[in-house]
């Protein structure tokens, strides 16, 4: 700050930026998370931060009213540019109280993309923009801290592959509630970054992130808080549909004929699913079903191999990947996932390491858009099936992209000529740009 | 030979309240099935959530996710600690 600029102005004129800028937030206000039921055995268990059936131990899940009203297009387009624009469909009754302002990612039409997948159009549903954290996490985690905040949760946890880490903080410290993230060890030095900024507590896990899952659990078991992926998951992970909700929209109220999305657990792919089910059924968009395609890296890639296998039954494995944002080897929604794919005929692969960093390149040299790892995996599968022909000529094809690339920078490398500085001289500057230039004539580029 | 076993607090209310049970055994399933004898209704849960295509928990012995031991015919010694964890989690 400038000496001169006296300092009782300059933050006056700060605190004004903020008001004009302030998140939306209502802590005053109650959401009332609905109740859940066993999607198993249909035991009611009210509205509770419990992910399991005291009964059978099966998964609970919001047990919307099936007579609500729901919304038209008009009345949806009308509304705030946020993921709450789709409330009907997600599982609280009244208005959020925290993390209003997220989702309503751009979607972007590719087209040097979609002649590289030799379709008709292509479109990159972009969460590396997501508010606040810059991943798709932030809408699951919209969902959860409103569960938190209705169920009176004293403190928000998570287990964590990174993104989940970052937006748990991201979105705890803006409500002003205690955040405890557990993530592997290993995690990539600006995932531990930007969840350790907004002063959330860490830890680390000499583990895999199967163990700091379990962990997790037997955590929220034991001091009762709520962890947005364990006993906050019923509300959680409804979070996810608003994905296919955005796409549906920004499509003009039609459907793709192909999504290609990442799998880690396996909960986005069958939130997407439901999601554009949910909106066939309330007569918003008409089908067919995109097909969906699920990828994965071979050093983790329990759903794809079930898949190849037939099988509908996922086998656990110890993750060795770079991609370490989908380094789950034990997925809880594996299952539910092979439904999805198998429910709109669609397909899953895995591609390898060297292919993950190619598919960050190649995304973000064809669309402009620097994803993460899961980012490269997406791409990469997505440039396999072309490869393998699973496209047609007339698909219309959404990647969804679900983590900024500066999260994961270290995994492209960085080209040492490119970047090597060159004095202020105008000729060594200008012979360099000639360099630039033939190269790129050349096809070098 | 006893190992305990440790129970979620949803499943402690079919064990009279206790949150960790002494069962005797010689594997992981032997351990299971005298569970299932001495406490029938946390017994047949636990069975029948564990049971593939989608098992609901997951067991641990001593830290470690028993169907990379050897499943149910993984040996128990005394002492050893069985722990049944939610499989519904994470992602």
């Amino acid at each position: 700050m400038s000496k001169n600029v006296p300092k009782r102005a300059a933050e006056r004129k700060l605190r004004d930026v903020t008001t004009v800028q302030a998140p939306p937030q209502s802590p005053t206000v109650t959401t009332r998370p609905i109740d859940l039921v066993c999607e198993h055995c249909g035991e009611p268990a009210g509205a509770t931060a419990t992910a399991v059936c005291a009964e059978c131990l099966g998964p609970l899940v919001p047990q919307y009213d099936p007579d609500r009203r729901l919304p038209g297009a008009a009345e949806i387009a009308g509304r705030e540019g946020s993921l709450w624009r789709y409330r009907e469909w997600l599982p609280f009754e009244g208005a959020p109280a925290l993390s209003r302002d997220t989702g309503w990612t751009p979607l972007i039409d590719a087209p040097a993309l979609a002649e590289r997948l030799g379709v008709e159009r292509a479109w990159i549903k972009n969460d590396t923009v997501s508010h606040p954290s810059l991943s798709f996490k932030d809408r699951v985690v919209s969902a959860a801290i409103n569960a938190a905040h209705g169920l009176g949760c004293e403190v928000f946890a998570c287990a964590s592959t990174g993104n989940l880490g970052n937006a748990v903080a991201a979105h705890a410290a803006r409500a002003g509630i205690p955040a405890v993230v557990l993530v592997p060890a290993d995690l990539e030095p600006s995932k531990i970054r930007a969840t350790t900024v907004h002063g959330a507590h860490l830890i680390r896990i000499l583990g895999t992130y199967d163990d700091v899952n379990r962990l997790a659990v037997q955590l929220a078991d034991r001091y009762g808080w709520g962890v947005a992926n364990v006993n906050l998951r019923p509300y959680y992970a409804e979070g996810s549909k608003t994905v296919a909700f955005e796409i549906a929209e920004q499509l003009g109220w039609r459907l793709p004929s192909a999504v290609i999305a990442p799998m880690a657990g396996g909960s986005l792919l069958s939130k997407l699913y439901k999601g554009f089910n949910e909106f066939v059924d309330a007569g918003l968009v008409e089908g067919p079903l995109p097909r969906l395609a699920g990828a994965q890296a071979t050093g983790c890639a329990p759903i794809a191999r079930a898949f190849e296998r037939g099988s509908v039954t996922v086998e656990p494995v110890v993750p060795a990947t770079i991609a370490r944002s989908l380094a789950i080897g034990a997925p809880a929604d594996g299952v539910r996932a092979l439904a999805a794919i198998r429910g709109t005929g669609g397909t899953a692969a895995h591609v390898s390491d060297e292919q993950v960093v190619e598919g960050i390149r190649i995304l973000a040299e064809t669309t402009g858009v620097f994803g993460e790892s899961a980012g490269g995996v997406t791409a990469a599968v997505a440039l396999a099936l072309a490869d393998r022909g699973w496209f047609t000529p007339e698909d219309e094809v959404v990647l969804t992209i679900t983590g900024h690339g500066l999260k994961t920078p270290d995994l492209v490398a960085v080209d040492e000529e490119a970047t090597t500085p060159v004095r202020p001289r105008l000729k060594e500057v200008a012979d360099f740009a000639k360099t630039l230039i033939d190269r790129t004539a050349q096809g070098a580029f | 030979m006893s190992v305990t076993i440790h129970l979620p607090q949803i499943l402690a209310r079919h064990a009279e309240g206790a949150r960790s049970l002494s069962i005797a055994g010689d594997t992981v399933g032997g351990v299971l099935t005298a569970l299932e004898t001495q406490h029938p209704e946390l017994g047949r849960r636990v069975r029948e959530a564990t049971a593939p295509p989608n098992p609901f928990v997951t067991l641990y012995l001593n830290d470690e996710d028993v169907r990379f031991l050897g499943g149910n015919e993984t040996p128990v010694a005394p002492g050893d600690e069985l722990s049944i964890v939610s499989a519904i989690a994470g992602g």
